[in-house]
């Protein structure tokens, strides 16, 4: 109150004896005066009711006080705009000054001026000094165009700013042609498909100039913008990687990261086999390891970027283990991240002496680290199966030191380790057991519970145990109550005698006492599984489970490619694409790794390349079996067609179940299909939904007709406004599914209306195996945004016309093939006579070559070829009056190789 | 790029802001005060902060937080490396980067931070251009512009800001000509209790204070440039030529500046100046433990290890220590558990111990950790890793310069565990 009051009234007198000196006719008091004013602005006092005064003072020779008087005039002139326009011309004259510093000053002091009148005025001293005799000013012009366009994008495109400074990429100057790229680069960020920066062979040319001879950001700034060209091929993307290395020894670790970005791109496109490649992946581990020697800050993001490398190419720093060694008062950001780098090149080779070292690191001070460190014991034992002992056994002796929280933690990992080798450490239980009593976290307890569910049979006392969990059932969190709960049913299967008493004990405390749904669901299922059929509940309580994978912490391969292109962004900082974080970057284009040329196809198109690394697609003969048994034979009797994802976790019977079933019900329609030369076509599946792609929605099949595949759409605009241009492109995929022209949709797709599209698609596309095997992932482009969805394609679409094989040759093929190439399916209740099943299936490219009949059972052999030249061949067997199939099915995979 | 700047101080009050594009509102750094609170340690605030707008960049020197906000995609590493540009500036500046400095220097501070990023573009972050736009502060300066009216502004353009040598002014006179190099090595090791070397790396640089006049072209070469695989060069190096020739061949910038670094890392053999005998023992039941520590020299190819210094986290439960060092001091903080013992020189012939007793709680049992032993020491005229510079020659200019080359060991993140 009071005081604040005393102090404005002290403030007021300050202000009013500035106002006097500002006004003195002194040049030495006048600057002194600014430079109070300046002091009192910084911290954060309102001085703007100086402004006039402190204009007044611009028009003077003394550099020193005109760069004040500016700073200050920046500050105010957003709060003050009348008054600023006062400073606009004094600021055209300085910009016309013969002094270059001057000129250089006032552009770039007038783009800083957020104020449209100002802004207006701008323009003209701007073209002039871009195309300034003195570099200085067209280096300091160059970024005031982008700070325009922050401003005013329009204005700076009618005016054709933006061309002047592409020509600037082909200065003289080197520093001029850094701040260009980096201007250019600015920009173009806001209009991602702009074609701002027009890389050629020419252009990058001049950049790798530039390169050489301009300061390190600017070296930055080049280094980002050259990591976005794609060489034309191999000998090109060596030149450029050659002339690149040498910013690998610089100075500023931005500079060598961003060096790395284009080199981890652009090796890409390098064969393996060229001495080349081998040399560049030796330059590559020094300056890492040496950005680990820098301050911590750094350290951390040099460490998530090697997380990435490491996963893109372990072979970098597989001897460089003992750089990621922890030490103690390194900062805990550092140090998780080291770990878990340590985790991600632990192999046979170094295992023990990384034990050794997680071991030491287990008993630190920090706690959060100290767990981390018993986790990745855990995750050792998973990922390098030679070691699982010596990790159990590290974990044991932890377990010895009994502090709690590391006893916590080694028994959760201990139950992970159990469940990737079942049946081999057992011995640990008893010990294990002894610690009961100090779990006190809900995650150990659960763990521990699963433990002695899991081994009942072993265990002697686990009714005890469990039992004495029991007491206390409704404190503990939903995680131990549900484990609990099936673990002492697994007891009661295992010892049904001695153990009644207590399942009944828990699932009455499950169903009837227990507020949480999901504890009831599962104590209901139970119960009723019990209570109705004993074998069932055993089969499935006691099912065998899958094991867990060997890392499943690591990141998805097409984000990872992704990621790599993103070396030394924050996106790799967050290992996030920048479409996932970055504000207003709408529509950023995803940037993929080039195409290693040398491939067969490479020649015609840079797109269409098949890299050598990626392991070449085929099938597994299981997958591809399914796959191929998810011919959708008659119509889906609903109107969704089956998921395929989960079809083909669960083996091809039930895909058969419904399909055949309906064969010959849906006779009909199939005749429909035949008439119009389709070849099969499910039902339109919605891949897009409208909500998650502001307002588009997409369902969409797949067919094939005329020995062309098609992809048929269906795009309905359920936005407000109308949506125009439209595009398509896909991800690599298994079996190089590609469009084979542009989307072509009759614009403008109004509000509410629907249009179909037939895509017709080439099998040229870049190759890359998914999971599932016949996943697609799609971008749909319109003039509102980029979308992403991915969609499950049928198998038969790849079959071709000229799958028919020669008799002779099915014949020694069928022989030539190896057993385990053989996978067999049984299809039951197909009411199909061998004729009309073989017709029905040649309707789908999947050709009888030959027929037999022995013992009543009619043979049926068939051949496949996939569009990858692929060959599938079947045995199809039906008894006749039994509505059974049986189908042995073997792939053959010698001949073809890509 | 670079939006803004926020200079925060260890009680987390911002004490200056600096915004290169639009105004952003201090309350940013809330997220920031909020990662602060969560860390343990002021070092343990992780440098990348997201926010709902803005990405939070922060460095921590000199117990200020320099956290710079930006707003689009920007390689972090090239904001953390314009911050420590910052922090070294005004460090060159005002002789040492505190807050106290800062404030009182607040209109250079402003004008250094105008005229290092434009945009938040890096505009000139050189030292020596920078020094030319703006005269550092200096006593006698403050009294002879006053005198004379004139000012810390330079009026002409840095002549190094558009040249081939953008690192270098034209027409640099001295009447004494004069270049210093200085060989650092920093070792970092992992020792494990029994003594033996886990990990070991040298981290060395080559800093230089050159005083030369004109243009001189200088040539550095060693008597074993192998030892030189993983460099990082001043960009003033002709890379080219190292790369054929294993020299280093460059027009030096005037005065001092970083001329190369370097890296021997654990791959090479690297000598372990000194070693340490330890014991540190709790029994299970007693309120006491034991501590015995002993140093001695290793492969100090005979030259003294100086400046020695032994500090260690003990373990929680210890309420205090009674120790008897031979040598030297030692100080032991009972709140932060810290033990530090100033040993000075090491005696070959009597070698420093420090012995005693450590108490703990009454009835606490035996502590978990083991503690760290951390030590740091200086070897004068030894470069650890053996490297030796071989001659030191002149082009370009015709007066005779003095040359002199000096070698240090220090240690760097020297760790022992027990």
């Amino acid at each position: 109150g009071n005081l604040s009051i005393i102090l404005n009234y002290f403030f007021a007198g300050e202000i009013f004896e500035l106002k006097a000196e500002l006004n003195s006719d002194k040049k030495e008091k006048k600057k002194e005066a600014v430079k109070k004013v300046i002091a009192s602005m910084t911290v954060g006092k309102d001085v703007s009711a100086l402004f006039p005064d402190v204009v007044n003072c611009m028009q003077t020779d003394n550099l020193e006080l005109k760069k004040l008087v500016y700073l200050y005039l920046m500050n105010y002139a957003k709060s003050q705009p009348d008054m600023a326009i006062m400073a606009v011309n004094t600021f055209v004259k300085d910009c016309e000054d013969p002094n270059p510093l001057i000129r250089a000053l006032a552009v770039r002091t007038m783009g800083c001026i957020r104020v449209d009148k100002i802004t207006e005025y701008l323009c003209e001293p701007l073209r002039k000094c871009l195309k300034d005799e003195d570099p200085y000013v067209r280096k300091t012009a160059a970024v005031c165009v982008a700070k325009l366009h922050d401003i005013n994008a329009q204005l700076v495109e009618d005016q054709g700013f933006l061309d002047t400074l592409k020509d600037l990429i082909s200065d003289s100057n080197p520093m001029v042609v850094a701040n260009a790229v980096a201007a250019l680069s600015e920009i173009a960020e806001s209009h991602p498909n702009s074609n701002l920066l027009d890389l050629n062979p020419q252009t990058i040319n001049k950049l790798l100039t530039a390169l050489n001879e301009c300061t390190e950001w600017g070296q930055i700034f080049i280094l980002d913008c050259l990591a976005n060209y794609t060489p034309r091929d191999d000998r090109e993307s060596q030149s450029i990687c050659e002339r690149v290395t040498p910013r690998l020894s610089h100075a500023n670790s931005a500079v060598v990261l961003s060096a790395v970005k284009v080199l981890m791109k652009f090796m890409e496109m390098l064969p393996k086999d060229l001495d080349y490649y081998g040399t560049l992946l030796k330059k590559l581990a020094p300056p890492l390891v040496t950005l680990l020697s820098a301050e911590p800050e750094l350290q951390y993001v040099a460490l998530r970027n090697i997380n990435l490398i490491v996963q893109k190419r372990p072979e970098i720093l597989k001897h460089e283990m003992k750089v990621f060694f922890v030490k103690y008062n390194d900062p805990i950001y550092v140090k998780l991240e080291k770990l878990d780098i340590m985790i991600r090149l632990a192999s046979q080779a170094n295992i023990a002496q990384v034990l050794a070292e997680l071991k030491e690191y287990a008993t630190e001070v920090d706690v959060d680290f100290v767990r981390k460190a018993v986790r990745a014991i855990g995750r050792c034992a998973i990922k390098v199966e030679q070691s699982a002992e010596r990790c159990v056994s590290t974990l044991l002796d932890l377990i010895q030191t009994k502090v709690n929280y590391v006893v916590q933690e080694a028994i959760v990992v201990i139950k992970d380790i159990f469940r990737k080798y079942p049946n081999k450490y057992e011995s640990v239980i008893a010990t294990l057991c002894e610690n009961l009593d100090s779990l006190d976290e809900p995650e150990a307890r659960a763990a521990m519970i699963w433990i002695v569910g899991e081994y009942a049979e072993r265990i002697d006392n686990a009714d005890e145990l469990l039992e004495s969990f029991l007491e206390g059932f409704h404190d503990e969190s939903t995680q131990v109550q549900l484990q609990l709960l099936t673990a002492i049913v697994k007891l009661f299967l295992k010892k049904p005698t001695e153990t009644q008493e207590l399942v009944q004990q828990v699932l009455s405390l499950a169903t009837q006492d227990s507020d949480n749904p999901d504890l009831r669901d599962r104590g209901y299922i139970y119960w009723r599984l019990l209570s109705t059929d004993p074998v069932a509940a055993k089969e499935v309580v006691l099912a065998e489970k899958p094991l867990i994978s060997e890392e499943t912490d690591l990141i998805e391969p097409t984000l990872l490619d992704e990621l790599i292109c993103h070396i030394g962004s924050l996106a790799s900082v967050y290992h996030k694409p920048p479409s996932a974080f970055v504000e207003g970057s709408r529509g950023v284009q995803h940037k993929r790794l080039p195409p290693r040329s040398g491939s067969p196809e490479g020649a015609h198109s840079g797109g269409a390349a098949i890299p050598e690394a990626v392991p070449a697609v085929i099938p597994s003969q299981g997958d591809l079996l399914g796959d191929l048994l998810n011919l959708d034979l008659g119509p889906p009797t609903t109107g969704v067609a089956p998921a395929p994802t989960s079809a083909m976790q669960m083996g091809a019977m039930d895909l058969l179940g419904g399909g055949l079933d309906s064969l010959v019900g849906g006779a009909a329609l199939n005749c429909n299909c035949q008439t119009l030369g389709w070849y099969f076509l499910p039902h339109l599946q919605v891949w897009l939904l409208a909500m998650k792609a502001k307002g588009l929605e997409i369902a969409g099949t797949f067919s094939r007709r005329g020995g062309v595949i098609h992809m048929e759409l269906s795009l309905t605009n359920k936005a407000m406004s109308v949506m125009t241009d439209f595009a398509i492109q896909f991800n690599r995929n298994s079996f190089g599914l590609a469009p084979a022209g542009p989307l072509q949709v009759l614009t403008p797709l109004s509000p509410n209306q629907t249009t179909e599209v037939s895509l017709p698609l080439s099998t040229v596309g870049p190759v890359m195996k998914m999971e599932p095997l016949n996943n697609l992932q799609v971008a749909v482009k319109n003039n509102i945004d980029v979308f992403y969805f991915s969609c499950l394609y049928p198998i038969s679409i790849l079959f071709v016309e000229d799958g028919k094989m020669e008799r002779q040759v099915f014949l020694a093929t069928w022989k030539d093939i190896p057993n385990e190439n053989e996978a067999q399916f049984h299809i039951k209740d197909c009411h199909l006579n061998s004729d009309a099943a073989s017709s029905k299936l040649q309707s789908s490219n999947i050709f009888t070559i030959a027929k037999r009949t022995v013992d009543n059972q009619d043979m049926l052999y068939q051949s496949i070829k996939l569009t990858n030249g692929i060959w599938v061949l079947a045995e199809l067997r039906l008894q006749a009056g039994n509505s059974n199939y049986t189908v042995s099915g073997v792939l053959e995979r010698e001949r073809y190789r890509f | 790029m670079i939006h803004s700047l926020f200079l925060v101080n260890s009680s987390g009050d911002i004490f200056l802001e600096k915004h290169w594009k639009s105004v952003v509102s201090r309350s940013v750094c809330d997220y920031f005060f909020e990662a602060q609170e969560r860390a343990s340690e002021p070092e343990n605030v992780p440098p990348v902060i997201p926010t709902p707008h803005h990405y939070l960049i922060s460095v921590l020197r000199h117990r200020i937080y320099f956290v710079a906000v930006i707003q689009s995609e920007v390689p972090p590493l090239f904001v953390i490396e314009f911050l420590h540009r910052v922090v070294d500036t005004f460090q060159d500046y005002f002789g040492v980067c505190t807050e106290a400095a800062i404030k009182d220097n607040v209109v250079v501070v402003y004008e250094l931070l105008e005229e290092m990023l434009d945009n938040g573009f890096p505009l000139a972050t050189e030292s020596n251009i920078l020094k030319e736009l703006i005269k550092p502060p200096t006593i006698l300066r403050t009294v002879v512009n006053t005198i004379t009216g004139s000012t810390n502004v330079g009026e002409q353009l840095p002549t190094g800001q558009l040249s081939v040598v953008p690192w270098r002014r034209t027409g640099v006179k001295y009447t004494n000509n004069e270049a210093y190099f200085d060989v650092v090595e920093e070792i970092d090791a992992i020792i494990d209790k029994s003594g033996s070397t886990i990990t070991a790396e040298i981290q060395g640089v080559i800093d230089a204070c050159v005083k030369l006049s004109g243009m001189p072209d200088l040539t550095l070469s060693f008597m074993n440039p192998r030892l030189l695989d993983d460099v990082s060069f001043h960009p003033c190096v002709r890379f080219k030529r190292w790369e054929a020739e294993r020299i280093l061949s460059f027009i030096p910038p005037d005065g001092n500046f970083r001329l190369l670094s370097y890296h021997v890392s654990s791959q090479n053999l690297v000598a372990i100046p000194v070693y340490v005998k330890h014991n540190i023992t709790f029994r299970e039941g007693s309120s006491q433990g034991r501590f015995e520590l002993t140093l001695g020299p290793k492969q100090t190819m005979g030259k003294a290890v100086e400046s020695v210094l032994v500090s260690s986290q003990l373990p929680r439960g210890v309420l205090n220590v009674n120790l008897n060092p031979s040598q030297g001091t030692y100080t032991f903080d009972p709140v932060t558990k810290l033990l530090s013992w100033d040993v000075g020189k090491i005696n070959p012939q009597k070698l420093p111990s420090l012995k005693g007793s450590m108490s703990l709680q009454a009835g606490a049992s035996k502590p978990d950790e083991n503690p760290t032993i951390n030590i740091q020491f200086k070897i004068q005229q030894m470069a650890i890793s053996g490297l030796k510079v071989n001659r030191l020659d002149m082009y370009g200019e015709k007066y005779k310069p003095f040359k002199g080359i000096k070698y240090m060991t220090k240690a760097g993140k020297f760790q022992v565990r027990t």
